[in-house]
């Protein structure tokens, strides 16, 4: 009787770290290729522990170059922390039931990873053991999710509950079932980043890589290898073989933030890869059909630039397909306590602080400042108070100094009484020089106050001499 | 002039993760070219308390294979030049260092 299980094992040596496996679907096949399609980190280890293969997943969490791996001892190029606690691999055990524990591993972009790891051992059929198989997966997610479950108005990291910002979340859903391209606008600080790791997490392809490149980080000729590859040789440096964060992103999210930093000759490459999906490394002939979605993110008006012809109009169209715009902080009123609250959380849980919340008058300068730094400003202005406070309650003196000088331009926020909470902030015009916006300051404050210099100080939180000396020096005569 | 150099170690290797290691290896290097070795046994593994150690030691470089964001950023803003993602044998590493041609991500194994 013939077994139904065909045999399946690797027969030969095609290259240094190419092996076919034979039998499998009655054909012959590469084994880094099948491996490749896995969306897990796998390595074959050898019975002393070093790397035989690795595949793409693996690569792309650890970051580390394959073909310098191979022949390496899997502590060096995993740089797990599981190595030094006892791994059987490590301390040299032949015969352990397969390991399936929570770790992590500090990535080639010094990032600390932490990640699922199962070590199994396996044997030949004559139950001889033959070498290990590692699996790699990157738990951030679980993370962050486990950390972040019981937030309410709050969509991938997300917190709103304004109607531009509900809007948005609405959309989220129905854009991540599609793999049309995204451009997502708007100011720094607004969270681009977040919404589109959120649109990656919220589509099917949300186990597999999600990969990020700022154009505005590398220099042009750069950037053209670290997005498509390179072959060995293709330019003076380039010593091995490198696969380009496209190729890196395959099946997963290509995120392509500042988009408008891109070099045109660069947008001209990015064009032709949006059309045909497919990639060619610097220096090589042979192409390699990349099925990513791209997302693009800009703070830049890519419509202007296309007007001053420094960004191409038909990238633009095609990147354009589905438009996302971030609203600023300064737009979407509550929002701003509702986020100030959860940095404070946050900053309390991650400081070991036991912060009740905001005295009144802080509430309101945060309220009233216009946040050019939009969220993460608001987060960085949180995090500050959260250091500095020794009390139950963040007050002025915690907030960074430039934020209580610029309540000084809002005094209307003082006058809470007269204005309701929420009116629209008086602007001052940036061409009015201080001397002006100062005396402008006094003379509402008097009118408010009747000319009750006691009460117009109080009204912009000076001292009565501060008052004096100022009304002096601008020369107003009460 | 005279130099001081800080690798954390894994038995005769540059040890694989900065924060986990506890052996670390202090190697002045003399304008003489005289070397002066001293391993330095920690009582538990800390990067912290590496950095502080590179800081107080006053060492002009640490060597070392994978290293977090922030003890980079930090000894590196101390003015002590980080070489990371190194990996080999650490009499290699320091023959490179000696020579001048170590850098960064440097695999003395593929070599």
């Amino acid at each position: 009787m013939t077994s139904r299980y065909k045999p399946c094992y690797l027969v030969g040596v095609k290259n240094e770290n190419t092996y076919l496996v034979s039998g499998l679907l009655n054909q012959q096949f590469l084994l880094p290729d099948l491996l490749n399609e896995v969306p897990v980190g796998i390595a074959v280890l050898d019975i002393n522990g070093n790397i035989e293969v690795v595949n793409r997943t693996w690569q792309t969490i650890t970051g580390a170059e394959p073909d310098s791996m191979i022949g390496l001892k899997c502590m060096l190029g995993l740089r797990c922390d599981y190595c030094f606690k006892g791994c059987p691999v490590m301390s040299n055990k032949a015969d352990f039931d397969p390991i399936s524990v929570d770790a992590d591993i500090i990535d080639r972009s010094r990032i600390k990873i932490p990640i699922r790891l199962t070590v199994a051992p396996i044997f030949s059929k004559d139950n001889k053991l033959s070498g290990f198989v590692e699996t790699i997966q990157d738990i951030r997610q679980v993370a962050e999710l486990s950390s972040t479950a019981s937030k309410a108005y709050s969509l991938g990291g997300l917190i709103g509950t304004s109607s531009q910002m509900v809007k948005v979340f609405s959309m989220i859903p129905s854009i991540a079932a599609t793999d049309s391209s995204v451009l997502i606008t708007g100011e720094t600080g607004t969270g681009k980043d977040v919404l589109a790791e959120a649109v990656h997490n919220a589509s099917d392809r949300a186990g597999s890589p999600f990969i990020k490149v700022n154009c505005g980080a590398l220099p042009e000729t750069l950037l053209e290898s670290e997005l498509f590859g390179h072959v060995k040789g293709a330019f003076t440096g380039a010593h091995e073989n490198r696969p380009g964060r496209i190729k890196l992103a395959h099946n997963g999210s290509f995120f392509l933030t500042e988009i408008g930093d891109l070099p045109l000759s660069l947008q001209v490459k990015l064009l032709s890869f949006l059309d045909d999906k497919e990639i060619h490394p610097l220096g090589s002939s042979v192409g390699f059909k990349a099925d990513v979605r791209v997302i693009v993110a800009t703070h830049r008006n890519l419509k202007q630039m296309v007007i001053d012809k420094t960004f191409r109009a038909d990238l633009l169209f095609r990147l354009n397909v589905i438009h996302l715009h971030l609203p600023p902080l300064r737009e979407r009123g509550e929002d701003i306590l509702l986020l100030k609250n959860h940095f404070l959380k946050e900053c309390c849980t991650k400081f070991h602080k036991k912060i009740k919340g905001f005295t009144k008058k802080t509430a309101k300068i945060i309220l009233a400042y216009h946040f050019p730094g939009n969220v993460r400003e608001l987060r960085n202005i949180v995090e500050y108070a959260v250091n500095f406070c020794d009390r139950e309650y963040i007050g002025i003196e915690h907030l960074p100094a430039y934020l209580t000088e610029q309540d000084i331009l809002r005094p209307i926020m003082e006058s809470a009484k007269i204005l309701p909470e929420h009116a629209p902030q008086k602007e001052y015009s940036p061409s009015e020089n201080w001397d002006h916006a100062e005396k402008r300051m006094i003379m509402d404050a008097l009118v408010k106050s009747s000319g009750r210099k006691g009460e117009a100080a109080k009204m912009l939180g000076w001292s009565r001499s501060t008052f004096w000396r100022k009304i002096n020096k601008h020369s107003i005569n009460g | 002039m005279d130099k001081k150099i800080l690798i954390p170690l894994f038995n005769d290797d540059v040890a694989p993760r900065f924060d986990l290691a506890t052996d670390v290896l202090l190697v002045e290097i003399k304008s003489s070219s005289d070397y002066y070795e001293r391993v330095i046994i920690l009582p538990q593994a800390s990067a912290d308390d590496l950095c502080a150690l590179a800081t107080s030691a006053n060492a002009d470089a640490v060597i070392c294979g994978g290293i977090g964001d922030e003890h980079y950023q930090y000894l590196t803003w101390k003015g002590i030049t980080v070489f990371d993602d190194v990996i080999g044998p650490v009499k290699k590493v320091l023959e490179a260092h000696k020579n001048e041609t170590l850098s960064a991500g440097m695999n003395f194994y593929n070599v």
